[in-house]
């Protein structure tokens, strides 16, 4: 390998460092345009089942990209991401069942509570590091999954049955499935967009080199606590508007999504994908999903290779994806 | 009350039963180069350690630039302009030696609370942290993963490091440790420039480099100091040599 | 009478406490000697309560079948630990929780495709099935006081084990510092089996003893796992006191908090809300407690690396 890099050549992703050639981006690129054009092959014939399929990897994207900015570049390993789709989607139904459906009012109450949530949470579960870290972001998530089962009238652990997707002035376009679609996509080009943003600004740069090495960091006069706790936060709102999505995309809300098991999902994902690239959420989704759902055609066994796809994924493939691209020049 | 920039007064640490930092008390005067030297073990690295809020004293007073820092964590004393260097080797491994310095600049320079702006391209922050590359001989290194620099380059970017984040002293521990002679040299010569800027503590067991640089040196043996004073004094120290010099020279 | 009600509920609660602790046992010493965050130990327990469960509709015999099941627990967690685990020792946390998950997707499916998802009954041996009148009428099934008799028996063992002998001093030592036993050349890899292997099979045992009065299904150690590690976390990686007391502590304050939050809170709230709030409330108490815990000692209470 090169032992000179260039200031103007990416690193590979595992590094993490903002994109700056034309290079770099084309696999963002082609992913985007890929997820574009879907909606195109359903007016083409092809089953309208792949729009709802896609939009729902997009949605499991969102979720596993702000999970990306705290263990890609925050070494934060949050075990209890989940909860964060979980108060967005549960936003969502509340207020519909009675009878607040604008979802500019939803979208708000979902990003407000997530930022709370995540404010006293994170405040707490930051003042932890490693194996205790990754343990009380799992009891936060699961203290909400506890208090969705009990929430009888929401449904409990049957869950709650939304009447209609989130209205938006006044108009229930929505409904439609390809709006649902392009709306979900606009989201997650938007959000993709802001993370990379934050990522190469200095803020992106402080939480990176906390990751590298905290000490050095304060030496130098970072405190980490106030910059993970912030990368927190904005990793939690995140979630909870794909929390939203979800609510909409589904016309479902129940506790199971947050359970812990779905907030270990996540982390399958961005690791599948490829850990701190952004893009290699998208693309972890989208093979967990497609897999999932291919697998599950065959045989209803379909954890039983799973199951070990992580496990090999992790030994011999700690990369992702987005690795097996790596550049390697 | 002293106006010595850096006042350590009565500093103890234990570890369980054993003392590491025995009653310590140390003023660093304006513009000096004050060395501690002292056997492997006699707790140098540990006294910088609570100097510079690494670890906790369990009694005793830190005043720095006349405030007492005693219970301030390391980002704030960093702020404050007590800025130290690592004995074993810590940097950014996986960011070019350009950013390590950078991202040093950075936080002596505006808010880090930025969340748009290309940080790595910023001229400011880039400008400062190449200069700063040069005085050490790096610039042309300036692109390199800092992990994969050279272990004499690693110990220049490490004071670089500790520069560019606006030190009003500086605490250098071992920085030529494992450098090759003509690396420590080097550094040398970079110390005897720095020493008229700004007062530094230096831990050392190049005995060369200390009686070069030091104006004064104190002695540090199982956590107490044993003499304090002008190198040719601490060379004529008779308790000196047996405990630390005595067995070099045997 | 409502003393009487509390005792039952203590008992309880010291039976699930116990429970807990023999799981938390096997958890916190691999963890603690060999840094491993092994979230498959979960599965150990169930693996445990199937083979109990299959072995003694074998033979026919609950003994029988917990004198079988033991050595294949230990065999299975062995057959684990060569396959997988021991390629992680030198991974990061994140790959060791990954990897050990993955074994969980796995081997949750694996038994319902083996024996469906339907929950297997396993029969409580004649001679113990009974129940015991405690005081004043009030039956206690005797099951359950053997799992506390065997749970402390168990603990007092370990006790004695870890503190009084030349094993026990290397697990502690392994616990504290492994690097450095091994520089004093100590077989580390032995000791690593040794430790794995008994914690599986206590895990394992845990299973078994349970099995009889909870419902054998797929995904039974999910929900006992995260309160393990709840248990070490509260109690202090490595620590094998700090496991038995934070696990009494989590069984009493799980079982008694189920059953009087709605009463308490009667004291505050019209009924309804008392009942609504306390079942919404009783579940999340373990989780505030370890929040707490680690607000104060985010090392846990005993933690046996400073």
């Amino acid at each position: 390998m090169n032992n000179l890099v260039d200031l103007d050549t990416p690193a590979s992703p595992a590094l993490a460092t903002p994109l700056r050639t034309s290079r770099a981006y084309v696999l963002p690129l082609i992913v985007f345009a890929i997820f574009a054009l879907v909606p195109l092959s359903v007016l083409w014939g092809s089953q309208s089942f792949i729009l709802a399929l896609v939009t729902r990897i997009m949605i499991l994207a969102l979720a596993a990209m702000s999970l990306d900015l705290l263990i890609g570049y925050g070494a934060m390993i949050s075990f209890g991401h989940a909860a964060y789709v979980g108060l967005g989607a549960y936003s969502v139904a509340i207020l519909s069942s009675h009878g607040i459906t604008d979802g500019f009012i939803q979208l708000a109450v979902a990003l407000g509570v997530s930022l709370i949530f995540a404010l006293f949470t994170g405040a707490i579960s930051l003042r932890t590091k490693g194996v205790y870290f990754i343990m009380i972001t799992l009891a936060f998530g699961q203290m909400l999954f506890f208090l969705g089962t009990s929430l009888a009238a929401y449904g409990g652990d049957d869950g709650l049955t939304l009447a209609s997707r989130s209205m938006f002035f006044a108009s229930n376009f929505l409904k439609n499935d390809v709006a649902m679609y392009y709306v979900a996509f606009g989201v997650l080009l938007g959000a993709y967009l802001l993370l990379r943003a934050i990522v190469a600004s200095r803020f992106g740069r402080v939480l990176r080199g906390i990751r590298e090495n905290p000490v050095r960091m304060e030496a130098i006069g970072f405190a980490p606590y106030r910059y993970q706790l912030t990368a927190y936060v904005i990793a939690g709102m995140i979630a909870g508007v794909s929390g939203f999505l979800l609510a909409n995309q589904t016309e479902f809300v129940s506790p199971a999504y947050t359970a812990w098991q779905r907030s270990g999902d996540l982390i399958f994902v961005l690791v599948l994908g490829g850990l701190g690239s952004l893009h290699g959420a998208i693309i972890g989704a989208a093979v967990f999903s497609l897999l999932a759902d291919i697998l599950s055609h065959y045989t209803e066994n379909w954890a039983l290779i799973f199951g070990p796809i992580l496990i090999l994924v992790v030994l011999y493939a700690r990369g992702g994806i987005t690795g097996l691209f790596g550049s390697k020049s | 009350m002293s106006s010595a920039p850096l006042q350590l007064q009565n500093i103890c640490k234990n570890y369980g039963a054993l003392r590491v930092t025995d009653d310590v008390s140390l003023n660093i005067e304006a513009g000096e180069l004050h060395a501690i030297i002292g056997p492997n073990g006699a707790g140098k690295t540990t006294l910088i350690h609570q100097i510079s809020g690494h670890a906790q004293s369990d009694s005793g007073r830190i005043i720095f630039d006349g405030q007492d820092v005693s219970r301030l964590p390391m980002a704030e004393r960093a702020r404050m302009g007590l800025v130290r260097s690592f004995q074993i080797t810590s940097i950014l491994p996986r960011f070019s030696a350009l950013e390590n310095v950078a991202i040093a600049v950075q936080a002596r320079s505006g808010s880090s609370f930025s969340f748009f702006g290309n940080a790595s391209k910023e001229p400011a922050l880039n400008d400062t942290a190449m200069t700063l590359l040069s005085r050490f001989g790096l610039a042309a290194r300036a692109g390199v993963p800092a992990g994969q620099m050279s272990h004499g380059e690693k110990r220049q970017l490490e004071i670089a490091i500790a520069l560019a984040a606006k030190p009003k002293l500086l605490l250098l521990d071992e920085p030529l440790a494992g450098t090759s002679h003509d690396e420590s040299q080097r550094l040398i010569n970079t110390l005897q420039e720095l020493r008229k800027e700004l007062p530094i503590v230096l831990i050392e067991h190049d005995m060369d480099a200390v009686f070069a640089l030091a104006d004064r040196v104190s002695v540090l043996v199982y956590g107490r100091i044993i003499a304090s004073g002008s190198p040719q004094s601490i060379r004529d120290n008779a308790e000196v040599r047996a405990a630390y010099l005595g067995e070099e020279a045997a | 009478m409502t003393l009487t009600l509390a005792l039952v509920q203590i008992l309880n609660g010291l039976q699930f406490g116990l429970i807990l602790f023999l799981i938390a046992a096997g958890l916190t010493l691999v963890f603690g000697v060999m840094d491993f965050i092994n979230l498959a130990h979960g599965v150990q327990y169930m693996v445990g309560a199937y083979l109990v469960a299959a072995f003694t509709a074998m033979t026919g015999s609950f003994v029988a079948g917990l004198a079988l099941a033991l050595p294949a627990a230990l065999i299975f967690g062995l057959l684990l630990e060569v396959l997988i685990f021991r390629h992680l020792y030198d991974r990061d946390h994140l790959d060791q929780v990954l990897a050990t998950f993955g074994v969980i997707i796995f081997l949750n499916q694996a038994v319902k495709y083996i024996w469906g998802a339907a929950p297997l009954n396993v029969a409580i041996p004649d001679a113990l099935s009974g129940a015991v009148e405690i005081t004043d009428g009030m039956l206690y099934p005797v099951w359950r006081l053997v799992i506390i008799a065997v749970g402390l028996a168990v603990g007092l063992a370990l006790y004695l084990v870890v503190n009084k002998t030349k094993l026990g001093m290397l697990v502690r030592a392994g616990a504290s510092n492994a690097a450095m036993v091994s520089a004093l050349g100590v077989n580390i890899r032995l000791l690593f089996t040794i430790v794995f292997g008994v914690g599986a099979m206590l895990a394992g045992f845990a299973g078994a003893m349970v099995a009889p009065i909870l419902s054998v299904e797929p995904g039974m150690g999910d929900n006992v796992l995260i309160l393990a590690f709840v248990v070490i976390v509260i109690g202090g990686i490595g620590s094998i006191r700090g496991a038995f007391i934070a696990a009494l502590l989590i069984g009493l304050v799980d079982t008694l908090g189920r059953f009087f939050a709605p009463t308490l809170l009667k004291l505050l709230l019209d009924p309804s809300a008392a009942s609504q709030t306390g079942r919404a409330i009783a579940p999340m108490l373990i989780y505030i407690l370890m929040a707490a815990v680690l607000f104060f000692r985010p090392s846990g209470l005993f933690p046996s690396k400073q």
